[in-house]
Order: C-alpha cells, then sequence, then structure tokens
C-alpha cells in the first residue's frame, strides 16, 4: 500500500504509523485452521431443530390453522403458532422512533408476502421438524397481489399492509421525503439543455456463505443465552425483548465472528422465535435457515425505481436536478423507510448542484421485505446519477471526467438538504484516477483543489 | 432410529461413533467428532465450505453419508496446521489478505491442497478450475488466486 502524500500534504502529520501500512489481520489465522469460532460451532445436549411454516401465496388471509397431525409427528416437541407470541406486532426501527409497529413475528390474519412466517415446529431432529412442517394445515383464502410500485400507490390498489394505507411509509413530511434547494423552475429555464431518464433495478441477495441463524440455550431462571450471527446486537437485544416482553436482562446475546452478512443480517428475524421457542420447551433451540431461505426469504437490498430529470449548460454547469426514486419496501417496512431516506438526503451526489428537488418515496408490495444491503439507499442512487453524468457529458459533448471536475462539490458548498460539505476529496480522487487510469484531462483541472475554488 | 458403527482415520487420529444411519459425515464430524473445521454453507453441494479429503479425494462431506467412510482416512483444515505453525497454504492466505468473513476458508484450504498435492506448479487456469466448486462471497476470489501461485513459486524455488 503505498500513499499519495502529495494531496492534503498540510493537513497530515508525518507522524502516523498505521495508515498506510499493511497489516495482518489478527483473525485470519483462525479462518485458515478453522478455529474461528462461528455461532453454529457448537453444539448442547438436546438440542431442538425449528422449521418455519411459510406462506405459499403472495397474499392472503388466513382462515384457519389445524397443527394438530403435525403436533403428533414422532420427534415434535412443540408447535409455536402467532397466539404463544406475547407482543406479535414488531418493526425494527421503532427503536429509533421509526414506527408504527407493522410486521407479525408469525402470521395471523393474512399474509402478505410469499415465504411469510406462520407456524413455527420444533423437533429433536431437523429431519422431523421438517416432516411435521409438511403436516401443518393452513387454509388460505387468496387476495390479490400487488408486485409494481406505481401500481401499489394507484388508488384502489390492493392494501398490502394494514399499517400503510396508500401502500406508502407516512414520514412527518406526508407519502414522501423531499429535499427542496434554489428554485428548481428557474433551474430548468435557463438550461441549455434537459435530460430525463429512468433507472430501475431489481432486488439483490446479500449471500452470505454462512445463512443466517442461531442457536438459544436456557440458563435456569428464565434466562436465555442466544448465540447468534446477528450484525446488530441491539436491535436484536431490544426488538426480542419488545417481542417477548422480556427484560433485557433476562436475555444473554453472544455474537461473534459472522460468515458474511452484507446488510443480510441486520433484520431482527430468527431469534425472537428461537428464544420464545426453547422458553417453552426448557429445552436448548437451533433455527438456521437453509441456503434456499437465505436466498428466497431473507431480505435482499430492495428493487429501486429512480426518474433523474437534469439542466446542464453547454459549459458543463448542471443547473437543476431533480429526483423522483421509489423504494420497494416488500410487505414490511423493516429498514427500508429510512433507505428511502437516506436516498433523499444523498441527491444529487457529490455534485453542489444549485437548483435541487427531490422527492423519495417508500412504497409496499407483496414482495419479500427488503431491508440492509451495503450502502443501501445510496448504492442504486450512484448507479443511477453516474450513468446519467455519463449520458449529460455525451449529450453536451464533453470529456466525461472534466464534466465531473466542473461539478463536483468543493469544502464550504452548501448541499441541497443544507450541511455545509467537509472533507471533501472527489477532485482528488478523480486527478489520482485521471492518472492511474490514464485518462488524461485538461491542465485546468489537475490544478484544482477540493479544499478551495479558483477564482 | 437405528444406530450404526463406523471407524474412520480424521487427521491422523483413530475415531469410531455409533451414528445414525443417513447422517451426513459433515454433521457427524462437527456435532460428534468436535471437528466444526468443515463449515456447512448450503447443506446440499453448492458452496464448498465443507470441503475435506477423503483418500486424498475433494470431497464435499454435505452430501457424504458417513457411513460410507468406513475405514477411510479424512482430512480437515482443523488438521493441516503443524502445532501452532501453519501449513503454507495457510500462511499463504494470511499473508495475502485472502480471507475475510473466514466462513469458506476452511474448504478453500482442502480444495487447494488437493491442487498442490497433484500439480506443485499449477497455473493460473488450474487455480481457478480447482477452487471453481468453492463459494467466497467476500474476496472477490483474486486474492485467493495470487496467495494459492504465491505457494507454488515457493515450491518451484525450493526444488531448484
Ligand atoms: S455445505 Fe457442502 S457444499 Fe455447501
Ligand atoms: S472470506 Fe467470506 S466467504 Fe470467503
Amino acid at each position: 500500500m503505498e500513499i499519495r502524500s502529495e494531496y492534503f500534504a498540510d493537513e497530515r502529520p508525518e507522524t502516523l504509523h498505521e495508515i498506510g501500512q499493511s497489516r495482518p489481520r489478527d483473525d485470519a489465522p483462525g479462518h485458515v485452521t478453522g478455529k474461528t469460532g462461528f455461532f453454529a460451532d457448537r453444539t448442547f445436549p438436546d438440542l431442538l431443530h425449528l422449521k418455519m411454516v411459510r406462506s405459499p401465496h403472495h397474499h392472503a388471509l388466513i382462515k384457519s390453522i389445524d397443527t394438530s397431525e403435525a403436533e403428533r409427528h414422532p420427534g415434535v416437541i412443540r408447535v409455536i403458532t402467532a397466539k404463544d407470541v406475547p407482543h406479535n406486532l414488531y418493526t425494527i426501527l421503532i427503536l429509533i422512533q421509526v414506527g408504527p409497529e407493522d410486521e407479525t413475528v408469525l402470521a395471523d390474519k393474512k399474509v402478505s408476502w410469499k415465504g411469510e412466517a406462520v407456524v413455527a415446529v420444533v423437533a429433536t431432529s431437523e429431519r422431523a421438524a421438517h416432516e411435521a412442517a409438511a403436516k401443518v394445515k393452513v387454509d388460505y383464502e387468496v387476495l390479490p397481489a400487488v408486485f409494481d410500485m406505481e401500481e401499489a400507490l394507484k388508488p384502489g390498489a390492493p392494501e398490502v399492509n394494514p399499517h400503510h394505507p396508500g401502500n406508502y411509509y407516512e414520514y412527518d413530511s406526508g407519502d414522501h421525503r423531499k429535499v427542496r434547494y434554489g428554485n428548481i423552475e428557474e433551474g430548468f429555464a435557463m438550461a441549455d439543455h434537459i435530460l430525463e431518464q429512468t433507472y430501475s433495478s431489481s432486488p439483490i441477495e446479500q449471500a452470505p456463505t454462512e445463512t443466517t441463524g442461531c442457536i438459544v440455550a436456557p440458563e435456569g431462571n428464565d434466562r436465555f443465552t442466544c448465540y447468534t450471527n446477528t450484525q446488530a446486537m441491539f436491535f436484536t437485544l431490544d426488538n426480542t425483548s419488545i417481542i417477548l416482553e422480556m427484560p433485557g436482562h433476562k436475555l444473554h446475546m453472544v455474537g461473534g465472528t459472522v460468515g458474511g452478512g452484507f446488510g443480510g443480517k441486520v433484520d431482527v428475524i430468527v431469534e425472537p422465535i428461537a428464544i420464545l421457542a426453547a422458553r417453552l420447551t426448557g429445552k436448548p433451540v437451533s433455527f438456521i435457515y437453509s441456503r434456499e431461505e437465505e436466498m428466497q426469504i431473507s431480505s435482499p437490498r430492495a428493487a429501486e425505481k429512480i426518474v433523474i430529470r437534469d439542466g446542464v449548460m453547454n459549459d458543463g454547469r448542471l443547473v437543476a436536478r431533480k429526483v423522483t426514486g421509489y423504494t420497494d419496501a416488500g410487505a414490511y417496512s423493516r429498514h427500508s423507510p429510512y433507505g428511502a431516506q437516506k436516498g433523499a438526503a444523498h441527491y444529487p451526489g457529490p455534485y453542489t448542484v444549485p437548483n435541487v428537488w427531490i422527492d423519495t418515496y417508500c412504497v409496499y408490495t407483496n414482495r419479500t421485505p427488503s431491508s440492509a444491503m451495503r450502502g443501501f439507499g445510496v448504492t442504486i442512487a450512484d448507479f443511477a446519477l453516474e450513468v446519467q453524468m455519463d449520458k449529460l457529458a455525451r449529450l453536451i459533448d464533453m470529456d466525461p471526467l472534466e464534466f465531473r471536475f466542473i461539478n463536483a462539490y468543493r469544502d464550504g458548498d452548501i448541499k441541497a438538504h443544507r450541511q455545509p460539505t467537509e472533507g471533501a476529496a472527489l477532485i482528488e480522487c478523480m486527478q489520482e484516477a485521471s492518472k492511474v487510469a490514464n485518462w488524461p484531462v485538461a491542465e485546468k483541472y489537475m490544478a484544482m483543489s477540493s479544499a478551495k475554488r479558483e477564482i | 432410529m437405528a444406530r450404526i458403527p463406523v471407524q474412520f482415520t480424521l487427521n491422523g487420529q483413530e475415531k469410531a461413533e455409533f451414528i445414525e444411519s443417513g447422517a451426513t459425515l459433515l454433521n457427524v464430524l462437527r456435532d460428534r467428532m468436535g471437528d466444526t473445521s468443515p463449515k456447512g454453507g448450503c447443506q446440499q453441494g453448492t458452496c464448498g465450505a465443507c470441503s475435506v479429503i477423503i483418500d486424498g479425494e475433494l470431497r464435499l462431506s454435505c452430501l457424504t453419508l458417513a457411513e460410507t467412510c468406513e475405514g477411510a482416512t479424512i482430512e480437515t483444515a482443523g488438521g493441516l496446521a503443524n502445532g501452532s505453525e501453519l501449513h503454507p497454504i495457510q500462511q499463504a492466505i494470511v499473508d495475502g489478505f485472502a480471507t475475510q468473513c473466514g466462513f469458506c476458508a476452511p474448504g478453500m484450504v482442502m480444495a487447494i491442497k488437493v491442487l498442490l498435492d497433484a500439480k506443485p506448479a499449477p497455473s493460473r487456469e488450474d487455480v481457478v478450475e480447482a477452487i471453481s466448486g468453492n463459494v467466497c462471497r467476500c474476496t472477490g476470489y483474486e486474492p485467493i488466486i495470487q496467495a494459492v501461485l504465491s505457494v507454488s513459486r515457493s515450491n518451484s524455488q525450493q526444488a531448484v
């Protein structure tokens, strides 16, 4: 590794010992010898296995649930339904006042996506749990489903989630998040060219090599140790405490090395039901997603649709940027209202534009609930923005890198959401990229600095 | 369910266990013999995290019935190091920053061992082919490929 010390030389002390040095990871020897402890690398006598009965429908009312045959299956210790869950309604971000609670741990009245958890079967072996799960009889009345965000927002669309009438997340700003800066109409009026483009993305599964799961051991005294591969220990602790109506000191969460997460292990899904199962049976319980569940059930990155309308001058200055973003939450909120809000704050990207108008919507559909994944809310936004930047450069016949230099934000610029820019380094990164990619730009761009504007 | 006896050699040690017929080698190694170095990433033969060496051949322990291993010689990543001294493959992965979350590493190491045992100086294509059954979601594979090639370079230096 090498530090390009010519950049920001006046801001950096000469005494850095670690930055710029390659250091071995101290967990690597454990990884290559198989000694690193992952949550599933432990076993307990009498360990029980939990398997979930899931909805085969995208949207349906539950008319009745019959677990009697499953309960009689050899090896089955307990069958758990909605009525066993003390507080069967939650939403992860209620901890930071992003409500309402909108999701059941086990569905009671209806299911809103294909794969939604309905009944948990706990048995002495995985095989017995599987076999018994197949014997649970759920009588459904199938409802019309909606899979497209714009269809979902139309009046008369099927209501995905009774806690979100109109199929959108209600922010304190209304049915969407807004950013308003400058005067967008004046910006478009002065522009030499206007370009409007629509960008769409599909859900993306994080696909960690280790699937989501936990193992719970009762400690006696109604206290439980939960070995989990969650990426969000305190979300898990606090939400479990709410769902099970148990004080936090009864819940001992033990994390450890996570076998890949990429945001896919930030939701609170397996722990509450596994702890409940351990509580109801008095035995250790393991609930580990199969590979199929990891791919089909765990929340992916949200699908997004982004409409960008830009006004640009022939000299390369962006003078207006209007963005309408839609984030597909699927059937429940999880982290998506937050993702859509991040998107609103992120536009117009790392560029200084004098006139900005942003609307972002978090929309409910009968798809798998989406949630966190690596930079969710901004990653797809950046994809759309940067493709748009290339198209704009082409439109005015300008080099795409030089076009970005002209619009790059600098320290002191006020962003659309009213925060001043600090510590910008986009100019310097592009200067270095220009050199290493052998993509030369005019000398005046190589003389620019993020710290100040040239006069 | 009927239990059946099985005996094999695991990392140089004799092992004997009564197992359920139909139990996978992966589960027997992990839950009954305390060797948790093979990992279960899919239990369906698609990720390679459970890779072990059985009688010199690379095998997926999640698809291998333990009862078919009677009399076999089984090697896992847990037995590769010599005490606290890492095997050269393990050391190369550590040095090359070729493991991140670590979940694929024990299986990856076994796939590489089978390759280098057969071919101490493999080509890049050989390496790619040899690890093609082992999913890694973290590294992007390139550091792993480079680590293997660095072992093969030091192998050929030693041979000179
Ligand atoms: S666990 Fe055996 S190949 Fe994935
Ligand atoms: S290091 Fe995470 S899967 Fe390979």
